[in-house]
């Protein structure tokens, strides 16, 4: 006993260590967020004063609420198509170049962002578009799409393909299959791809800084552009606020997984 | 068993039965039906009837194309070449939904996301039954598989027994012309299997139903069904009763895969009347009985079930005149297996063949066993024998 008891003390210790070594830069965020004094670094007591700064600043509250419609709706439209392709990769009838398409639907997954974004830009040039709201969105779809499918898929490759036979044994036709069955048992896992492309979304800098145009810059984008000139503790307080609504994000994204995995099937790797 | 039966009356009022057949003609009849999975035939030309009541069981090793063929039944593939006419009607390329046909399946596939009472309503449900009905139904199948009490629990609550019921009651809820069950109890320890397999029997003779069931194991197909269908390599290698397919295997690979058995090979030597001699090289000259078909000449398999043979210390004594007319065969005992019910013996022959021979532990104390190295006396009859051609 003695012996596991001080096997399970040095875990602890790892345990805290690793979370200090993932939290503490975090968390001294957060803590600085609340800070008085107008200098990063120096402590002056609490204070709501950088919060109130934020929502004060028009240009960084445009931003904010421009990430916000480009992350909702780049992870709808990536969470249809990821959805979409999944199911057809993993449902459809084997054709020609299957593992091909399979393959070429993550390549997305290890892209250096920079190219990414560059062939973007490249084509929304090309196309003549005009770069604002809807050139990020239809770029971080196509970064989130993959990530989308992989969710997705893995969540259909556990699903027993006989509860779709079942169902057309039963008398659905099989779209009705699909939606009577299928849509249900990999809805948490649809649900975990939306959030984890809207989180995606929110935080990219780089493929969004390659395909917004001027008066349309992103969260990211915007803090970058500030702290280029120096941090100023308002930074803080808009991290502190984008933290918090990831962190929400993720307890649902986590909590949907642990739905799907109370069903029986093993959840979606989250 | 108080439970009111469902009669055969209201078995159309879901699927639309138009489809039973006139007297005396099978329910379900498979003409030349063949499917191949690229170059491999996996389905290679099966035709057979099956009769409305029927209990019918498709045996065969793995890979033998007796669950393809299920699917074929079930609509799941579609049949390359042949028909099959489901009373007189094709359904080779109809839909899983378009037939009268449920499947239970071999891992149940109950809906993770119902309650019991939902799986069984579910296809009820798409066959757009009143709410009141569908309700009254599922009451009876509840009943008819004893799940009462449980109507409200998810699949991952329920046990492997319990589980296997639900999906029995699910495809019985439409009241299908024809039931296939898919391995239906080969997730089931021993114990449960063997009663289960007796609550299936039971089932299928009250409800009248024709049910079709693909196994790999021999003794559940010789217990529950009337007649069994041996597969190997997509070919239906004989239909017939469990009885005639053990007793008068049509070939010797049957005779191999039901049931064990002793094989000899050897030559015809001698005929005489309905007796046939047959000599053999690990075994000496046997004389067999002369099968209905006649044999003609050249080479045989001397076929002998292990519990067919007698063994005793000395040579039987019989009535004169009788003697001739059966096999003896001396011996040593070379290994003893002991399985409780019965003690399998193998014995070392003289004539330098092995024969095994299955002896009923009648007694409780071991006076009649025979032990290691002693010798034998191995007799069996003429009438016990089956040649087969090799």
């Amino acid at each position: 006993m003695r012996k596991v008891s001080r096997l399970s003390r040095f875990n602890i210790a790892s345990l805290a260590l690793g979370l200090a070594f993932l939290y503490l830069p975090i968390l001294i965020l957060v803590l600085y967020s609340f800070n008085a004094s107008r200098l990063v670094t120096v402590w002056g007591g609490w204070s709501l004063r950088w919060y109130r700064e934020f929502f004060k600043d028009r240009a960084m509250i445009e931003a904010a609420w421009m990430s916000l419609r480009v992350a909702v709706s780049s992870a709808t439209i990536a969470t249809l198509l990821g959805t979409l392709a999944a199911v057809a990769l993993s449902r459809g009838e084997r054709f020609r170049g299957r593992t091909l398409f399979s393959g070429m639907l993550y390549a997305p997954l290890v892209m250096p962002e920079v190219i990414t974004g560059l062939s973007l830009l490249l084509l929304f040039v090309a196309l003549n578009a005009e770069r604002g709201f809807w050139t990020v969105t239809i770029a971080h779809t196509t970064l989130t799409m993959c990530f989308v499918a992989v969710v997705v898929q893995s969540r259909l490759g556990s699903l027993d393909r006989s509860l779709e036979e079942a169902a057309m044994d039963l008398g659905c036709n099989p779209v009705r299959a699909f939606m009577a069955v299928t849509l249900p048992l990999i809805a948490p896992a649809i649900v975990a791809g939306w959030m984890l492309a809207f989180t995606l979304s929110l935080d990219d800098l780089v493929i969004a800084s390659f395909t917004t145009g001027p008066g349309s810059a992103t969260l990211p984008i915007r803090i970058y552009s500030e702290v280029r000139l120096g941090v100023k503790p308002e930074i803080n307080a808009i991290c502190t606020l984008v933290i918090a609504l990831i962190a929400v994000v993720i307890v649902i994204a986590s909590l949907a997984s642990k739905l799907s995995s109370s069903q029986g099937e093993s959840a979606a790797p989250l | 068993m108080a439970e009111e039966l469902p009669g055969r009356d209201v078995q159309a009022d879901v699927t639309g039965g138009d489809a039973l057949p006139a007297a005396g003609q099978p329910l379900l009849r498979i003409e030349g039906v063949a499917k191949r999975f690229g170059t491999f035939r996996a389905v290679d030309g099966v035709s057979l009837d099956i009769k409305s009541g029927e209990f019918f069981a498709l045996l065969g090793p793995s890979g033998c194309g007796k669950t393809t063929l299920l699917r074929m039944l079930a609509g799941f593939e579609a049949p390359d070449e042949g028909h099959i006419l489901l009373g007189g009607k094709d359904i080779a390329q109809a839909l899983p939904h378009e037939r009268p046909i449920n499947m239970m399946f071999q891992n149940y596939a109950l809906f993770p996301h119902l309650s019991v009472r939902d799986n069984i309503a579910f296809g009820l449900k798409r066959a757009g039954m009143a709410r009141a009905e569908i309700a009254t139904r599922v009451a009876e199948m509840v009943a008819l598989v004893k799940l009462e009490g449980l109507e409200k629990r998810k699949p991952d609550q329920l046990s492997g027994g319990q589980r296997q019921r639900v999906a029995l009651a699910r495809a019985l809820a439409r009241r299908p012309q024809l039931l296939l069950l898919d391995e239906p109890l080969a997730a089931l320890d021993k114990k449960l299997r063997e009663s289960t397999q007796g609550e299936l029997m039971e089932l299928q003779r009250r409800l009248g139903m024709t049910f079709i069931i693909v196994t790999h194991d021999q003794e559940e197909a010789m217990t529950m069904a009337s007649r069994i269908g041996v597969m190997k390599a997509g070919k239906l290698a004989q239909v017939a009763s469990p009885r005639e397919l053990y007793e008068a295997p049509r070939s010797r690979w049957i005779a191999e895969f039901v049931g064990d058995i002793n094989l000899f090979d050897g030559e015809t030597k001698l005929r005489d009347g309905h007796r046939l001699v047959i000599g053999t090289r690990d075994a000496g000259a046997l004389v067999v009985a002369e099968p209905r078909e006649p044999l003609g000449t050249g080479k045989f398999a001397v076929a002998i079930r292990p519990e067919k043979v007698k063994l005793s210390r000395r040579a039987p004594v019989s009535e004169a005149g009788r003697e001739t007319a059966i096999n003896l065969l001396d011996g040593v005992i070379a290994d003893i297996c002991y399985l409780g019910g019965t003690t399998t013996y193998k014995v070392k022959l003289d004539s330098g063949g092995m024969l095994q021979a299955s002896v009923v532990n009648s007694a409780r104390l071991d006076v009649d066993a025979y032990s290691l190295n002693q010798h034998v006396v191995a007799w069996f009859t003429p009438d016990d024998c089956v040649v087969l051609p090799s």
